[in-house]
């Protein structure tokens, strides 16, 4: 059993009581929530009888639901409408700030909270979304919920919860260049596999890590829950007290540096104890994309479809269903596949960073005849940030349509999609069946910069052989 | 749906059987995103797989088996590894619940998936991977056969067929209490809610931390 982590000192600090039957009532210290997963939560506290216990640990957006090119009211889906004008009631009700569209804070909500300050070291942090691990980035304990949880936080800002146990996902070395945090952990995914997660939380340290910007990590932690981690997350460091400093919801003057002396010492100590540990090495691994219908089903852009011997007996069945749905064969080269659609968004890398690695590659060059390219920047402040630079420009010279802030194809909960066989290109994180809207649509999860290189060239790319150009 | 939604106790779920085979089956596919735009879980049901079912449809291996009129009215759901991973959305075991599903069985679970089920007092009962597939030849030989799920003493029989299964000791206690929905009793610890609250430096400004 774990001791003297993060993770065990952040689930001590929060512990409010043992449950019959075993689970412990944690305590809820950010609870996030937006249209899809809250609107039947604040129902059920309506049919309970029940309100907010802390309207004020409770911050609202909406993402999932919102058109990308015109964000006028009322949306021209009246299912979205009316699930927005639901959530603006409930958040008027209850006393809970809502950062709505034009107010300069909306965005995807695990790119919102960290932006804002919101998101701390040693906070639990809870929000119907499974990619809530986003926020362990900080050192926070952050894990998604359903709906039926979704009422019991805001009822009682608890839950019942068992203990994970702590795997240390140990990064020596140091990623190449054309190498980011995605690649990272879709090569840990591939490694440890969908499921080699489940029962644990990853605490993901070692020096790559640590070389890592908040915003990297951001894209590590989203991705835990792939690998089928509930939650993943970073011990702070003076990365993240520089990333945090100054913004609108972090503590300023002297609580500041009392602040940091706690969150300091929240690290899981030399002392630590964990369930289990993997290492791997940052320069070993090359720019990855997953060629299946499962995170796991990951490949280096210089490797080939793996065959069926190639493939862990257990794992040979979805194997085969991948090569129908994906149409690919074993054995086949990934690179030079075309693809239709290029996407570069989403909560995993819609951040400034992303933005800005992908730029890296467009500029100067323009998308390949007969592909859609399109950039959804993960907020308002994403946007207002790249758009200084001059970034919306370059994109849109080098033929990639501009967009506004939200989920976009990420998830098709919104009108962007695919549209029956496409293949796209993508930044984001899921590359199940159906994911993006077509029942027979197909995702090749990617690094945003990998996403531009497939972009320009019409077909998956090695994107450093783009950067070195 | 005839059979009413989980209330109280839960001790068995009687019933026959549906067979969904497949390793990591994701709530992508349970309930696709389209249908989440709603603001109640009421209309659901009928969308449960509602891609693998159209994609099935007319095949060669279809229908699905949601779709075979054998299963229609069936109430245990027989599943291999790692159902349920993927989104959070608690559509996915509302959908099956509205469909008629009223228990699991399966090699696996995907974390948040399971708790959503206990949430709604839909256990999720496992077994391994030679069992579940005797279950699951037993249940696809005989559809009509109805099947026995005890939570109590975790175990699921057919006519003279007997498995047993796996169910962690807090969601067998909650589910044989009828303690399944946390609400009341995350509530019923106003003073401790209160105490831990004062605790925590980041809502107190930091002082003394």
């Amino acid at each position: 059993m774990s001791s003297g982590t993060l993770y065990d000192k952040v689930w001590d600090l929060h512990e409010v009581s043992q449950l019959p039957g075993g689970a412990t009532q944690l305590f809820i210290g950010l609870h996030l929530i937006h249209e899809v997963t809250s609107p039947q939560a604040f129902a059920g506290l309506k049919d309970l009888g029940l309100s907010v216990r802390h309207p004020e640990r409770t911050v609202a957006t909406v993402d999932h639901i919102v058109p990308t090119t015109s964000q006028a009211r009322p949306f021209a889906d009246p299912l979205a409408e009316e699930m927005l004008a639901t959530l603006e009631a409930n958040c008027a009700e209850h006393g809970i700030t809502l950062h709505g569209i034009g107010s300069g804070r909306q965005g995807i909500v695990h790119v919102i909270a960290p932006e804002l300050g919101l998101t701390q070291p040693g906070m639990t942090v809870a929000c119907g979304d499974s990619h809530t691990s986003t926020h362990g980035a900080f050192g926070a304990i952050a894990f998604g919920i359903g709906t039926s949880q979704v009422r019991d936080v805001l009822a009682s800002q608890s839950l019942a919860m068992g203990k994970l146990k702590v795997r240390r996902i140990w990064v020596d070395g140091q990623l190449q260049s054309g190498v980011y945090a995605k690649d990272l952990v879709l090569h840990v995914i591939r490694t440890l596999g969908v499921k080699g997660g489940v029962g644990y939380a990853y605490e993901f340290a070692g020096p790559a890590i640590a070389a890592l910007s908040m915003e990297e990590r951001m894209t590590l932690c989203n991705m835990a829950i792939e690998g089928g981690a509930r939650c993943g997350y970073v011990n702070p460091d003076q990365v993240t007290f520089d990333y945090l400093k100054g913004r609108p919801f972090a503590p300023s003057g002297a609580a500041w540096d009392q602040a940091v002396t706690w969150w300091s010492a929240l690290a899981s100590g030399s002392e630590a104890v964990f369930d289990d540990e993997v290492r791997f090495d940052a320069a070993a691994i090359a720019p990855t994309i997953t060629w299946g219908i499962t995170p796991g089903q990951g490949i280096g852009v210089d490797e080939t479809v793996p065959t069926l011997e190639q493939t862990e007996p257990d794992e040979r069945p979805l194997a085969e269903e991948a090569y129908r749905y994906m149409d690919l064969q074993p054995g086949a080269p990934i690179a030079g596949l075309p693809v239709d659609v290029c996407f570069i968004g989403s909560c995993t890398n819609g951040r400034l960073s992303d933005l800005q690695a992908a730029a890296a590659v467009a500029k100067g060059r323009h998308v390949a005849p007969g592909i859609k390219a399109f950039v959804v920047p993960g907020s308002e402040q994403v946007a207002a940030a790249a758009e200084a630079e001059g970034l919306d420009k370059l994109f849109v010279e080098a033929g990639f349509e501009w967009r506004e802030p939200g989920c976009s194809m990420c998830l098709a909960m919104n009108p962007d999609r695919l549209e029956g066989r496409q293949i796209s290109a993508s930044s984001s994180n899921r590359n199940f069946k159906g994911r993006q809207g077509s029942a027979s649509g197909r995702t090749l999860l990617m690094s945003p910069a990998m996403v531009a290189a497939a972009a320009i060239n019409g077909r998956v790319s090695d994107v450093r052989t783009l950067l070195n150009a | 749906m005839s059979t009413p939604f989980p209330s109280g106790p839960i001790s068995s779920v009687s019933g026959t059987s549906v067979v969904v085979r497949g390793d990591d089956i994701d709530t992508d596919r349970i309930i696709p995103a389209r249908f989440l735009k709603c603001v109640t879980f009421d209309a659901l049901g009928p969308a449960a797989f509602a891609d693998d079912r159209a994609e099935l449809a007319g095949s060669a291996a279809g229908p699905h088996p949601f779709d075979r009129p054998a299963h229609q009215g069936a109430s245990i759901l027989l599943v291999n590894r790692n159902f349920g991973c993927g989104s959070s959305r608690e559509h996915a075991p509302q959908a099956l619940m509205r469909w008629g599903i009223r228990a699991v069985v399966g090699e696996s679970f995907a974390e948040i998936f399971y708790g959503n089920c206990l949430a709604l007092g839909i256990p999720c009962l496992t077994a391994d991977h030679d069992t579940m597939l005797a279950i699951q030849e037993a249940a696809e030989a005989d559809p009509a056969a109805p099947f026995c799920l005890e939570v109590a003493d975790q175990t699921l029989s057919c006519g003279t067929q007997h498995w047993t299964l796996s169910l962690a000791e807090g969601p067998h206690q909650m589910l044989l209490s009828g303690q399944w929905d946390a609400t009341g009793q995350l509530l019923a610890h106003d003073a401790e809610l209160k105490a831990t609250a004062a605790r925590l430096p980041y809502l107190h400004q930091f002082q003394g931390a």
